[in-house]
């Protein structure tokens, strides 16, 4: 199971990345893809829209199951990969670059610092 | 619960299967990616092990007339060497099981089952059993693969002197094969994508397998889950017992009256009931359904009119990986019989743009 060191993640199985200026990138774990299975379309209705931390901030629908995604912070939505309109399948093959889900602009960044980091993450999937 | 296990289980495994329980089967629901899986039986060939579907034999003085009798097709119109789409009717209007009747010689037939109705099925049929028939269930001791895809017939040619190319749509035989003997080659399968499946022994399916493997390496074969299994019998129309049918779903209901044949010299079990349905009319249909907005229908959700009213239910769905688009089947009433009347998904609070169409879907 790949998950990179780098990375804070939740307990539904989202990864965020902060980057510069407040921006973080967020989408979901290899453990989740691999769950999910062929992954056919990602909907984010909230770009433009502030969404709190744990709400939900789009679906992903795969062949046999769809799911909802979670914010790991609040802030707004900035946009939603557009990679993943013409290939979702991105999401499975590099869940944590290519595939990357939505940009964030995070309202409180000390959200982040209350994620697990990969050693807990490991943990949780484990046990 | 007892989960049971094929005899290719350690192969699936050691092929990447991740294994789902199914039927009391621990079965392998895809190997790679469904829609790799999916589009190698449409476009080349895959295998897959049905192994846990049921068989039972009928032999004996009455077989003809317990299975004219159980079943709604006519098995009179058989020619030895053909094999049947039908279903068994459940007395009460309803459908026992959806099954394929295999006609080997007078007095000796053989029906193929779903899995999760073997037990169910076995009783019933043995309930019915007023003729003297003499009833076998082989379930334990045949396995079964099904070999779909237009390479199907150039994989399976090296492996059999059996003239392939001459077993017609729905016939079989019983040959040598992959060097066993007394091998059942069907032209039949649930895809649509043409190709054979095979009957065996257990003890020879796994020399079979790895002898299918090998002979379609140059043709790009693949084990196949039954996530595709699903998605290519949907793309198709086919009705799935479970989801589609059910002892509450009429033959007629769900448009399996082709295969439910009201002659003088076939009496089955419903028979009067289901031909009034016929010349009435039914009040709900089974239909397919295109997904004009994006979205995947699911089993379940709720069907809709324009002005919000319920009027069906989703009972399979699926991502047509052919079209690109959600497909999905549910019972619907008559105002939406027509192809291209539009209706609604409700998934998940939001509705959805779909329209009838007529099956197949691709």
């Amino acid at each position: 199971m790949n998950v990179p060191e780098n990375l804070k993640y939740t307990k539904d199985h989202e990864w965020i990345r902060v980057e510069e200026d407040g921006i973080a990138t967020v989408g979901i774990t290899d453990f989740a893809q691999g769950e999910l299975g062929d992954i056919v379309f990602v909907e984010a209705e909230t770009v433009d829209n502030m969404v709190f931390v744990g709400e939900s901030f789009g679906t992903v629908e795969a062949v046999k199951t769809v799911s909802d995604l979670f914010m790991p912070v609040s802030g707004d939505v900035l946009e939603l990969n557009p990679e993943l309109e013409d290939t979702p399948e991105l999401v499975n093959q590099d869940p944590y670059e290519k595939g990357w889900m939505i940009k964030v602009k995070m309202s409180d960044p000390s959200e982040v610092d209350k994620l697990m980091d990969a050693e807990s993450y490991k943990k949780m999937l484990e046990s | 619960m007892i989960v049971k296990k094929t005899l290719l289980n350690d192969i699936h495994r050691q092929n990447g299967g991740k294994m789902v329980d199914f039927a009391g089967f621990e079965m392998p629901l895809q190997f790679t990616t469904i829609k790799e899986e999916h589009m190698t039986v449409r476009q080349k060939v895959g295998v897959f092990d049905v192994s846990h579907m049921g068989e039972f034999w009928v032999k004996g003085s009455g077989a003809a007339e317990l299975i004219q009798f159980v079943t709604t097709n006519d098995i009179s119109v058989l020619k030895p060497g053909q094999a049947q789409y039908s279903c068994l009717p459940n007395g009460r209007g309803g459908i026992v099981d959806d099954l394929l009747v295999y006609f080997f010689e007078p007095e000796k037939y053989l029906l193929v089952v779903n899995a999760a109705n073997i037990d169910k099925d076995w009783k019933w049929i043995n309930s019915q059993n007023t003729f003297g028939a003499v009833l076998e269930n082989s379930s334990d001791n045949i396995s079964q693969l099904a070999i779909q895809g237009p390479k199907a017939l150039s994989v399976l040619k090296k492996l059999t002197d059996v003239d392939l190319e001459n077993i017609k749509y729905y016939y079989f035989t019983a040959g040598s094969f992959a060097e066993v003997d007394n091998v059942i080659i069907s032209a039949t399968g649930y895809t649509g994508a043409g190709g054979f499946e095979i009957y065996c022994y257990n003890e020879d399916l796994l020399k079979i397998y790895s002898a299918v493997i090998k002979a379609g390496e140059d043709f790009g074969i693949s084990p196949v889950g039954l996530g595709a299994r699903d998605s290519l019998r949907l793309e198709m129309g086919y009705c799935l017992y479970g989801n589609d049918i059910d002892d509450t779903t009429s033959p007629i209901e769900a448009g399996l009256g082709w295969i439910t044949k009201f002659n003088d010299h076939n009496d089955f079990i419903d028979k009067s009931v289901l031909l009034a349905q016929k010349k009435a009319g039914v009040t709900r249909c089974l239909k397919g359904f295109k997904m004009i907005d994006r979205g995947i229908p699911r089993h379940g959700y709720e069907l809709v009119d324009n002005d919000g009213n319920v009027i069906g239910r989703v009972t399979s769905g699926t991502q047509s990986f052919m079209l690109n688009k959600g497909i999905g089947m549910g019972y619907v009433n008559k105002e939406f019989y027509a192809t291209g009347t539009e209706l609604f998904v409700k998934a998940r609070g939001k509705l959805l743009k779909a329209e009838i169409i007529k099956t197949p879907f691709v």
